[in-house]
């Protein structure tokens, strides 16, 4: 496997409240596409049980080159995690078709 | 009649249910299935109504429920700065959820109404759609004052475009438009399953109200006496108005009751964007956990004896 081959993927898990903001940030931070799936679990923020829209998480996923990836996670720490529940963590993945990242 | 609302034992099954860590819990697409539902079903029910009636000589009363639900969280702000003693951010942030209306409460009362054939002014729906805005924007203002970093479009979008507001103005204007006759053939569905679907939805909230509650312990005496005190309070300025505005006593209690009731749907999460360093959980725990049970299970009975002798008093 070559190593242009390699794109960071880099995972968010946050506030469902927060995925319109988020989205139109990281369009503007370069990403070209997104997943987004539905999430709940614990943290030190307590129990996001998805109940009901008000305590539910959302995991977004962004493959992106590496520039991309340091932007983003630069920007949610300087703008959303004092004030929101958000766990972000990215890792290297080797993808078929680099163009499309 | 029965002492007891069914649809209240639904409630108090999901509290139980949820204090003795019972595995149950409705998918999420139930909870919102069934909210969508009764949102529409109230907006509906008001829509016919408006067909009825000049819009004109509704002014009057739209314009005075929206200075009401301006200047409620005015007087709540102050008093949870200064004797709950709370930061300015969670201060704002409560005082526009008990600005705001609870679309749940306004259902409930509806139910308690019919159940006693007690006759309400039927374009309530517009006045409940009218309260949802203005406490979010004087709540925001209050938090942050006019700031430029606050992001009015973001605001405008989260509160204009929300489930709650879209909903119920949809639900007006489609039964605006149909009129009576018109909604004859969905009828079955929005109105006759309307008790049905109201019991989910309040299994559902026991379930959420109860877990509310184990934050309440950290919380202590004032935000429980608050989220009693002040829908107690706003009750009385809702009669107030409502008499003032020449409703009957049906009216006159229901407009108390929106008055009374916390909003804990589009509040939050206007709020959640709009003023973050606010503590969602403060605002959730009263405004749910205590405001929400307590007008459902005392509330409401008290709010309509208040229209009564407000009626009685000061004569029709």
């Amino acid at each position: 496997m070559s190593n242009d081959h390699t794109r960071k993927l880099v995972t968010i898990i946050t506030e469902a409240a927060l995925e319109h903001s988020l989205l139109r940030d990281f369009k503007r931070l370069g990403a070209k596409g997104h997943t987004i799936t539905e999430a709940r679990g614990s943290g030190h923020r307590g129990v996001r049980s998805a109940g009901w829209e008000s305590n539910s998480n959302i995991r977004i996923e962004v493959i992106c080159n590496e520039a991309v990836a340091q932007a983003i996670t630069q920007h949610l720490q300087d703008q959303y995690y004092a004030n929101y529940a958000m766990v972000v963590y990215s890792s290297d993945v080797s993808v078929l078709r680099p163009d499309k990242f | 009649m029965a002492v007891i609302d069914p649809i209240i034992l639904f409630f108090l099954l999901g509290l139980a249910a949820s204090a003795m860590r019972s595995e149950l819990r409705l998918p999420a697409a139930v909870y919102d299935f069934v909210s969508i539902l009764l949102l529409l079903a109230i907006g509906l029910k008001g829509g016919v109504e408006l067909a009825r009636q000049p819009f004109g000589s509704l002014l009057p009363q739209m314009l005075a429920v929206v200075l009401m639900g301006s200047m409620l969280p005015l007087v709540a702000f102050p008093v949870l700065r200064l004797i709950g003693r709370m930061n300015r951010a969670d201060a704002a942030s409560i005082a526009a959820h008990y600005g705001s209306v609870s679309v749940g409460t306004y259902a409930v009362a509806v139910s308690w109404f019919d159940a006693r054939q007690i006759d309400f002014e039927a374009h309530m729906p517009l006045l409940l759609t009218l309260l949802e805005v203005p406490a979010i924007l004087v709540g925001i203002v209050l938090a942050r004052g006019l700031s430029r970093e606050t992001r009015w479009s973001d605001v405008a979008h989260e509160v204009f475009l929300g489930k709650g507001i879209v909903l119920l103005l949809g639900g007006l204007l489609i039964g605006w438009i149909a009129g009576e006759d018109g909604l004859v053939s969905i009828k079955p569905l929005f109105i006759d399953l309307f008790k049905g679907f109201l019991a989910i939805f309040l299994l559902e909230m026991g379930l959420i109200a109860a877990a509310q509650l184990g934050t309440l312990r950290r919380h202590g005496v004032f935000l429980l006496l608050f989220g009693i005190g002040m829908p107690l309070f706003s009750s009385v300025v809702g009669a107030a108005l409502g008499w003032g505005l020449g409703l009957s006593v049906g009216g006159t209690a229901m407009l108390a009751v929106l008055a009374a009731s916390a909003s804990y749907i589009a509040v939050p999460a206007a709020m959640r964007i709009s003023v973050p360093d606010a503590n969602p959980t403060l605002s959730l725990t009263a405004s749910l956990g205590i405001t929400f049970p307590f007008n459902i299970l005392l509330g409401i009975p008290i709010y309509y004896a208040l229209a009564q002798q407000l009626h009685a008093w000061l004569g029709s």
